[in-house]
């Protein structure tokens, strides 16, 4: 499908939006619950390197997956329902329409963008420690370095949103930071 | 063969694409095509629009299939000039 139709069809079907929201929530679950498991390992104090990088990247696999088969089911449906409430205003069939296309290509798009969302911000969280465990060298250790990561992921989705919503961008990137601070704060309590 | 100058057609369209999108998916369905559009009435999910096209000669399968392309459904020609060779 070309890039000119794949416009098209998100205009049509007003999926910029949902997708860009997608993208935030999904991005910021995935921020946090990475956040959650290396603050988890932190407390844990020793914790073998390629224990952390597997169970986070099963954590942004397991995210990733349920993103995209979330997105798909609830799309697909809510998008079958609006073409068929338009082809009864309509009185006619719209198969050969950009609608018909939108209701079969959009969920897919939507269900792919909720998925990478999470999975994308989860492999750059731990990068730091996979690249610590190829021998390479950080200015921190690596649980604190991929936490302070992540910590900056949040804020920068915070940022994201509140340019969005117009308000002020550095409020809201505080806002965010502060229930992933909040969160930093309980699991070390736990421990 | 007669080429077709102008058309007057009586068209039901979703409310996207917007009047001002369909009406470029139209001209751009041929070289020099005008494309001009009333909106006549506005319901809830759709709109009813009298569309005029003129051009030197327009190519109503390629107009019928940008119809239909863009979910309207034509329901009647209500005006044509044709000039013949």
């Amino acid at each position: 499908m070309e890039l000119k139709q794949i416009k098209i069809l998100l205009e049509i079907s007003h999926s910029e939006e949902i997708m860009r929201r997608y993208f935030v929530v999904n991005g910021f679950d995935g921020a946090l619950t990475m956040l959650g498991l290396l603050m988890g390992f932190y407390v844990s104090e020793y914790v073998d390197f390629t224990v952390v990088i597997t169970t986070c990247l099963a954590a942004a696999l397991a995210l990733g997956m349920s993103g995209v088969s979330s997105a798909y089911i609830s799309e697909a449906a809510e998008r079958r329902r609006t073409l068929m409430e338009l082809e009864k205003a309509m009185v006619t069939s719209l198969d050969e329409s950009h609608h018909a296309r939108a209701t079969t290509w959009i969920p897919w798009l939507v269900a792919l963008v909720n998925g990478i969302a999470p999975l994308l911000i989860g492999l750059i969280i731990i990068s730091p420690i996979w690249i610590a465990h190829n021998g390479m060298l950080l200015a921190l250790e690596p649980l604190p370095m991929a936490m302070i990561v992540a910590l900056f992921i949040i804020f920068l989705l915070g940022v994201f949103l509140g340019r969005i919503g117009g308000t002020f961008w550095l409020w809201s990137g505080l806002q965010s930071l502060v229930v992933a601070l909040m969160t930093v704060g309980l699991i070390y309590l736990l421990g | 063969m007669a080429r077709v100058k102008r058309l007057v057609l009586d068209v039901l369209k979703p409310h996207k694409p917007n009047t001002l999108e369909f009406a470029r998916a139209i001209a751009a369905s041929g070289e020099g095509c005008q494309v001009d559009i009333q909106v006549l009435e506005m319901d809830e999910q759709t709109e009813t629009l009298q569309v005029m096209i003129e051009g030197d000669s327009l190519d109503f399968d390629q107009i019928s299939s940008v119809i239909d392309e863009n979910g309207a459904s034509l329901h009647s020609i209500d005006e044509v000039s044709v000039v013949g060779k």
